[in-house]
């Protein structure tokens, strides 16, 4: 369950102590092999199977592949060897081969491409493999009886690529499918436009002696059977969304879109038959042409950020039954007894059994501290265990766990799209009643006069007003947008979030993981420097530790473990420190009074080498860089509030940002209502979040974003993700989303003015397709280069860099 | 210049078979990923020696 984050910090600074597999720093103990240095055993294990399979070029691809396995512990992969889970998994399997796709999130760059397409020198049981780098998916096909999917996995996870295994992903498959049907649609569209055009020179041209054979009429007809798939096939999604919303008695954009088709294609088909013109049909089959790019750069601007994962991909999807089996996590009957590893998910409510559990409830209530349980005590689903394995004994399925009642609250189950309107179907309903209200006016202005042009310019109305250009700005500049925004590290999850950021006026700020960073806390000794061998003592007495500030110090320490250093007499006081005799050296860690000293403040534990203090350790919570900034821009026009779970400890640090609208120990349930009573008074709130327990109340806002340090833990309630390392600019990105706004209405005066000069001949009864086949497609063109134009000068007016990315690391030599 | 009916007809069919052509190419997957195929057309071919052929 543990995922790769490639290291964003893209180009180390190339000092003569960078890994040579990794290029991070190697600090004070690289490890040597061949008169190379590697930061840490993974990078040299790495390099040494590169080297041994004689796959070095993968060095020559990227500087520095970036991927650091430092501090990366093995992912056991054991439960793929059930065979139900196989069967979930894998795309196909005869007798000797099968074939499975993985879901790889530390695809970053070409050498990883090469180095995954040459898996099979690993292994003789590997046949081929195949990346797409898009979608960050890696088809392997290999023999099951030489290598099984499990020993797959590991090879994977040791190559520093572990495969992320979700139950979603087996549904991934038929999204596929539906993205093909709109490039058939868009296929067809482009040849019939293309052909139809050239059928329609002589119309352009007017060579009136090819029609006196009678080369109108069969272009005509030919033109007709061009015409149809276009409109049944390629414009069927059109029609069908304005006649669905006709009947729900609401006018959407796709409205007079449809009242456009429909009737360049009716009056063509008339003025065909009756031979009294060549028709619209190249207009026709222009217009919905261009309509369909703008909704495939629309797709393919968002496909590959899948949004849609329900609660299950957080938990593993098989757990290790005490029988030794591994089960899917939906046949789990109250009773059975299970086994929960370390940093695993508990899938189901149940009691401890044995083990010595300390149980990090942080997706839960959003504390930070590991709750040390006892046998016999009640353990909730969504804790993570932290220490040896511990038993469990489930007495709730999952489905009706704690954590899946916070889901299942009505937030979860409401519609994303809020009650405000969006901006084109509010235009779309303007621009149709609008159309109309001309379109009779002409027809009845003409039909005293002379019922032929009457009919001519109503028709022609309705065909000129080109709400081609309202449906395409939003998708193109939006859709720009949002891909500028995700190269900066700012990822939304449709064009609508830009919209609804327009209305925000209260700003909600979750404490733990968003305005704290979660990651590496810089630990400071206090003291006179430690020597090598106090540090490999420290280091192999907080080894036999659970305890989190254990951890922090044995990374801080980052010594290898030097097997001759004997422990002797180790006792665990939990909650208050670890004491033993290193190598006949008595040594005690741990909290003040643990070590009989006076509380200081800022000073987390204490150290004594032979009953004298040697020194303390500082581990600060670390507020993320730019916060003072960020709340400042919130400030000027918002009403900001704190939702914690945590006690009050660092209400002193806050009260400056936030003055009196803290609030601490607050529930998953408590946020969730505290913004719904925001709202009822009349608010539009965005939150501000970092995962499950405030996943209820990210949905209940009107925009949530949840800040990530590793993008490839979503939650699915949110609506933008921001990477960590963004943070800082997110008054930067708000800025530009107002701005882009402001860009729309410019692009709608355009189109205004376009309909203006269309109109003015439509209504004189004076349109010829040669007209109406200019100036429908250059009005269309017009929008979306300036769309996508201006969103792109406005990003770098505004320097929104893309350095954050994590897919900007393609280098090829 | 009655011959141009012909012709149309004739270009027409070609046009369609290059319809045809596109959508037996998608439908055959080529377009579902078009960014790894430019990347990997880079890659030098190296000996291919494999574990396999160590016999």
């Amino acid at each position: 369950m543990i995922s790769i984050t490639p290291d964003l910090k893209r180009k180390p600074p190339e000092t003569d102590n960078s890994c040579y597999h990794c290029g991070e720093d190697c600090e004070e103990t690289p490890v040597v092999l061949n008169e190379k240095i590697f930061c840490c055993q993974g990078c040299k294990m790495v390099y040494e199977i590169l080297s041994q399979n004689d796959l070095c070029q993968y060095y020559e691809l990227a500087e520095r592949p970036n991927i650091s396995l430092r501090g990366q512990k093995h992912t056991e992969y054991a439960w793929l060897e059930d065979s139900v889970v196989q069967s979930q998994l894998i795309d196909y399997q005869d007798n000797k081969t099968s074939k499975i796709t993985f879901f790889i999130p530390a695809i970053h760059c070409a050498s990883c491409i090469w180095l995954l397409e040459n898996l099979f020198k690993f292994n003789a049981g590997i046949f081929s493999s195949r990346v797409n780098f898009i979608n960050k998916e890696f088809a392997v096909t290999f023999n099951h009886h030489l290598v099984s999917l499990a020993e797959l996995a590991e090879l994977l996870a040791t190559l520093g690529y572990p495969p992320e295994i979700n139950l979603g992903d087996t549904e991934g498959s038929k999204n596929r499918k539906k993205d093909r049907r709109i490039i058939y649609q868009l296929g067809v569209a482009g040849f019939a436009f293309g052909n139809i055009m050239l059928l329609s020179f002589p119309e352009y041209l007017g060579l009136n002696e090819i029609n006196a054979i009678g080369f109108q009429q069969w272009f005509g007809w030919i033109n007709i059977l061009l015409a149809l798939p276009v409109l049944f096939f390629s414009g069927k999604d059109y029609l069908r969304s304005a006649w669905w919303s006709i009947r729900q008695k609401n006018l959407n954009i796709d409205v007079p879109i449809s009242i456009g088709i429909l009737t360049l294609f009716g009056r063509s088909i008339f003025e065909i038959i009756t031979h009294a013109g060549a028709g619209y049909l190249d207009s026709l089959a222009g217009l919905v042409f261009f309509l369909l790019i703008g909704k495939w750069f629309q797709q393919i601007t968002f496909h590959h950020l899948s949004f849609e994962r329900n609660y299950k991909s957080y938990f593993p999807i098989s757990i290790l039954q005490a029988d030794g089996q591994s089960v899917p996590i939906d046949n789990l009957k109250k009773g059975d007894i299970i086994i929960v590893k370390n940093k695993e998910l508990i899938p189901a409510d149940g009691i401890l059994l044995d083990g010595s559990a300390a149980i990090d409830y942080s997706f839960v209530t959003g504390e930070e501290d590991k709750i040390p349980k006892e046998i016999g005590e009640q353990l909730y689903a969504g804790g993570k265990q932290i220490g040896k394995a511990i038993r469990i004994q489930i007495n709730k399925t999952v489905s009706q766990s704690y954590l899946t009642q916070l889901w299942n609250d009505a937030a979860f189950k409401k519609d994303s799209t809020n009650t405000t309107q969006l901006l084109a179907d509010k235009i779309g309903k303007y621009f149709t009643w609008i159309i109309l209200l001309t379109a009779f006016t002409t027809l009845f202005y003409w039909l005293p006069i002379d019922v032929g042009t009457a009919v001519n310019a109503f028709t022609a109305v309705l065909i000129i007003a080109c709400p081609c250009a309202v449906a395409l700005s939003i998708p193109f500049t939006f859709g720009n947008a949002i891909r500028i925004l995700g190269r900066a590290g700012f990822y939304l999850k449709n064009t609508e979030v830009i919209e609804f950021f327009q209305t925000i006026n209260n700003v909600v700020f979750d404490k733990t993981g968003t305005l704290t960073q979660t990651q590496s806390q810089p630990i400071h000794f206090n003291g006179l420097p430690l020597d090598r061998v106090e540090k490999e003592k420290i280091a192999r007495l907080t080894e036999q530790s659970t305890h989190p500030l254990s951890q922090q110090i044995l990374k801080f320490l980052n010594i290898q473990n030097n097997q001759a250093t004997q422990i002797e007499q180790f006792e665990e006081v939990t909650g208050k420190g670890l004491e033993g005799f290193v190598n006949n050296d008595f040594i005690k860690i741990g909290s003040a009074d643990f070590t009989g000293n006076p509380a200081t403040p800022n000073v987390s534990v204490y150290l004594k080498i032979k009953n004298q203090n040697r020194g303390s350790f500082s581990i600060p919570n670390i507020y993320r860089t730019g916060l003072a900034k960020v709340i400042d821009f919130f400030k000027q026009e918002n009403q900001i509030h704190l939702l914690s779970g945590d006690t009050e400890k660092s209400r002193t640090d806050l009260t400056p940002y936030f003055g009196e609208h803290l609030h601490y120990q607050q529930s998953p349930m408590d946020k969730l209502n505290f913004i719904k009573n925001l709202q009822t008074g009349g608010a539009s709130v965005l939150m501000i979040g970092d995962g499950l327990n405030d996943a209820g109340a990210l949905k209940q806002s009107d925009v949530g974003i949840v800040i990530a340090d590793d993008t490839n833990n979503f939650t699915p309630a949110c609506d933008a993700i921001l990477a960590a390392a963004a943070f800082g600019q997110l008054p930067v990105f708000i800025k530009y989303m107002k701005r882009c706004y402001q860009l729309i209405f410019v692009a709608y005066g355009l189109a205004f003015l376009y309909n203006i000069i269309g109109l003015s001949f439509a209504v004189q009864g004076q349109l010829s397709p040669v007209i109406a086949a200019i100036l429908m497609p250059a009005s269309s063109v017009t929008i979306v280069l300036f769309g996508v134009l201006s969103s792109t000068f406005l990003a770098w007016r505004l320097r929104l860099t893309d350095k954050n990315h994590p897919d900007k690391m393609i280098k090829i030599n | 210049m009655k011959i141009i009916f012909f012709l149309i007809l004739l270009s027409l069919l070609v046009a369609i078979g290059f319809l045809a052509a596109f959508i037996w190419a998608v439908r055959s997957g080529q377009y579902d990923d078009d960014v790894t195929p430019s990347i990997r057309i880079l890659f030098d071919d190296t000996n291919e020696k494999s574990i396999n052929d160590n016999d």
